[in-house]
């Protein structure tokens, strides 16, 4: 039986940028064993000399000709943003003493 | 007047005996009558339809040609983006989004004269088998309304099967339009992968994911999937191929000498009785009107439910990394100095609810230094396995068959604490999704248990999507002939109109 402990998934949440609620971390870990053994079933199979197929199409890279092609205005692009400063995205701040 | 079909409307639209707003205001009473009960939309958008209804209208009046289902309203899938119309993917952390754009579905559904009256309900981005996930409530099926009508696009299945519009959209990336057809006794096809641009469709699983129309009958929904199909530049991608001639296909529905494939695998031990009932009976069907019934054997789809439930969560958990409460979407905790990474934790938290938080975790430890070879490896191999099976299978049948889902819908509440119940309805579906394949469910009948739908699944190669609209009008048909009745006339009576 696979288990993930609450501090699993809390490390886990925290690479995830997920903030979590200790009863959500113990469900989830609580949780976990089952999922983990229902899918580590991809194990069971011999899959030496297999090749891993991580799209269903045979595609090489795809480019445009490069011509501009019209595009969301600033406001547009803007018109969703939590908030906004000076036609830009205001964010928290990302640097300093809060690290 | 919205019992009828698509193509019946289109065509009393072509003669003049309605109006597209005459036709769409119907609808519209018809979703102010029942929606109360089965909860299929998040968002209507009445004026928006109106006026768009009124444009076609205006524009049939001065002769202008237009397409053969111009005019005739539609139900969405919220995941798909619509320029100024609140698009969630039922999420809370979308919650009063409006897109600056539209999705090419939704661009090539104006240009074709298709009335889109609203966002439709559904797992939050997609992930879950009942609509139960929505970030807003369930849908309810409308055959039994305290049962779920499958998902995720539960909202846009419910709505087509409850006459609240004649077609839908849908998108599936582990059988998230065939499920739900099932359940609800309609049409609903995934199209092969990259048939349909994935251009403003918020992604879950982009290797996977495709959206697909749902309609009440075969031709129905080829009249919708010829809409939609098609290259697209904006997505990478995008099959750059002629659309497979699925109408054409639709209305010739002729399947004999046609080779038939029962996949092994997907039958049988899981499979309720009534459900396998059905799809023998089915079978029977078509080998009477000429088609050569055989077995195939695909031992790896034992192993494809897996490997879908490694892959798919590892590619949102890339995916979903996008809803970081800077750029759009919900931002909760910015107070004075709180920093970026506090805030994005908070907020994705706050906006993201119980499954999707699993599958991000989930995927987050498949591709974890040290896990990555073990599981998300192995899951990709795995893939390569199923294409492989699929390959062999078509070498000797022309299209493959199955039970859409084990199961009829299931209550309301049954399954949502039990996640790995849940992901067992997709059994049958999720091969399709992850060799890139087309696949349809169609009605196949009633289960002698509980007298629900069950679906029939048609899955045929890359790119040969006429394949299924062939077999599926050839076996529709047939069905028709035996019950007298479509099998939504046999569903319960909501809303006081039938």
């Amino acid at each position: 039986m696979s288990s993930l402990s609450r501090d699993d998934v809390a490390k886990l949440a925290g690479l995830a940028r997920i903030e979590m609620t200790e009863s959500e971390l113990v469900e989830l870990s609580s949780q976990f064993g089952m999922i983990l053994d229902a899918v580590a079933r991809v194990q069971e199979m011999d899959l030496s000399g297999v090749k891993a197929t991580s799209h269903p199409q045979p595609l090489e890279n795809i480019a445009r000709p490069d011509v501009v092609l019209p595009s969301l205005s600033p406001e547009d692009a803007l018109s969703g943003a939590p908030a906004q400063e000076e036609s830009r995205f205001r964010v928290p701040q990302i640097l300093g003493e809060a690290e | 007047m919205i019992q009828q079909t698509a193509a019946q409307m289109a065509e009393a639209l072509t003669k003049g005996a309605t109006t597209s707003v005459e036709l769409t205001q119907a609808h519209l009473d018809r979703i102010a009558a029942v929606d109360g009960q089965v909860k299929a939309f998040l968002h209507v958008d009445s004026e928006g339809a109106l006026a768009q209804a009124k444009d076609v209208d205006e524009r049939r009046a001065k002769g202008e040609k237009l397409s053969p289902i111009a005019g005739v309203p539609l139900a969405l899938k919220d995941v798909l983006a619509q320029k100024g119309v609140p698009t969630t993917a039922g999420s809370k952390i979308l919650q009063g989004w409006r897109p600056p754009y539209d999705s090419t579905v939704v661009s090539k559904l104006k240009d074709a004269g298709v009335v889109i009256m609203g966002k439709t309900n559904m797992d939050e981005f997609a992930m879950g088998s009942s609509t139960e996930n929505s970030g807003y409530g369930p849908t309810f099926n409308p055959w039994d309304l305290t049962r779920t009508p499958g998902g995720s696009s539960g909202g846009s299945a419910a709505a087509v099967s409850a006459f609240e519009a004649p077609l839908a959209i849908g998108s599936d990336t582990g059988g998230s339009i065939r499920q739900p057809a099932a359940l609800t006794g309609i049409v609903g096809v995934r199209p092969t992968y990259g048939a349909v641009s994935r251009f403003g469709l918020i992604a879950y699983s982009s290797s996977l994911d495709q959206a697909g129309p749902f309609g009440r009958t075969v031709l129905d929904t080829a009249l919708l999937h010829e809409v939609i199909a098609g290259h697209d530049v904006r997505d990478a991608t995008s099959i750059n191929a002629p659309v497979p001639a699925v109408v054409n296909a639709a209305k010739s529905g002729d399947v004999k000498g046609m080779k038939i494939g029962v996949i092994k695998q997907l039958q049988g031990e899981g499979y309720q009785k009534g459900v396998q009932t059905c799809f023998d009976e089915s079978l029977q069907l078509l080998a009477s009107l000429g088609a050569e019934i055989v077995e195939v054997d695909c031992p790896s789809f034992e192993y494809a439910l897996a490997a879908y439930y490694l892959i798919a969560p590892s590619e949102c958990s890339s995916n979903l990394a996008r809803f970081d409460a800077m750029r759009y979407g919900l931002r909760v905790g910015d107070t004075d100095g709180a920093s970026a990474e506090a805030v994005m934790s908070a907020t994705r938290d706050a906006g993201f609810g119980r499954e999707v938080k699993r599958r991000i975790i989930l995927g987050t430890y498949a591709l974890s230094s040290g896990y990555y070879d073990a599981y998300y490896g192995s899951a990709q191999k795995i893939r390569t396995l199923i294409i492989q099976d699929y390959a062999k299978a078509f070498a000797q049948a022309d299209v493959l068959v199955s039970p859409t889902a084990p199961t009829t819908a299931y209550k309301i509440g049954e399954k949502v604490d039990d996640p790995m119940a849940m992901y067992l309805g997709d059994v049958a579906t999720i091969p399709v999704n992850l060799a890139g394949i087309c696949g349809m469910s169609l009605p196949a009948g009633l289960a002698e248990e509980d007298n629900l739908p069950v679906g029939f699944q048609i899955m045929a190669p890359a790119m040969q999507d006429h394949r299924l609209y062939q077999a599926g009008a050839a076996l529709e048909a047939e069905l028709l002939t035996k019950w007298g009745a479509p099998i939504l006339s046999q569903a319960p009576v909501l809303g006081g109109v039938k």
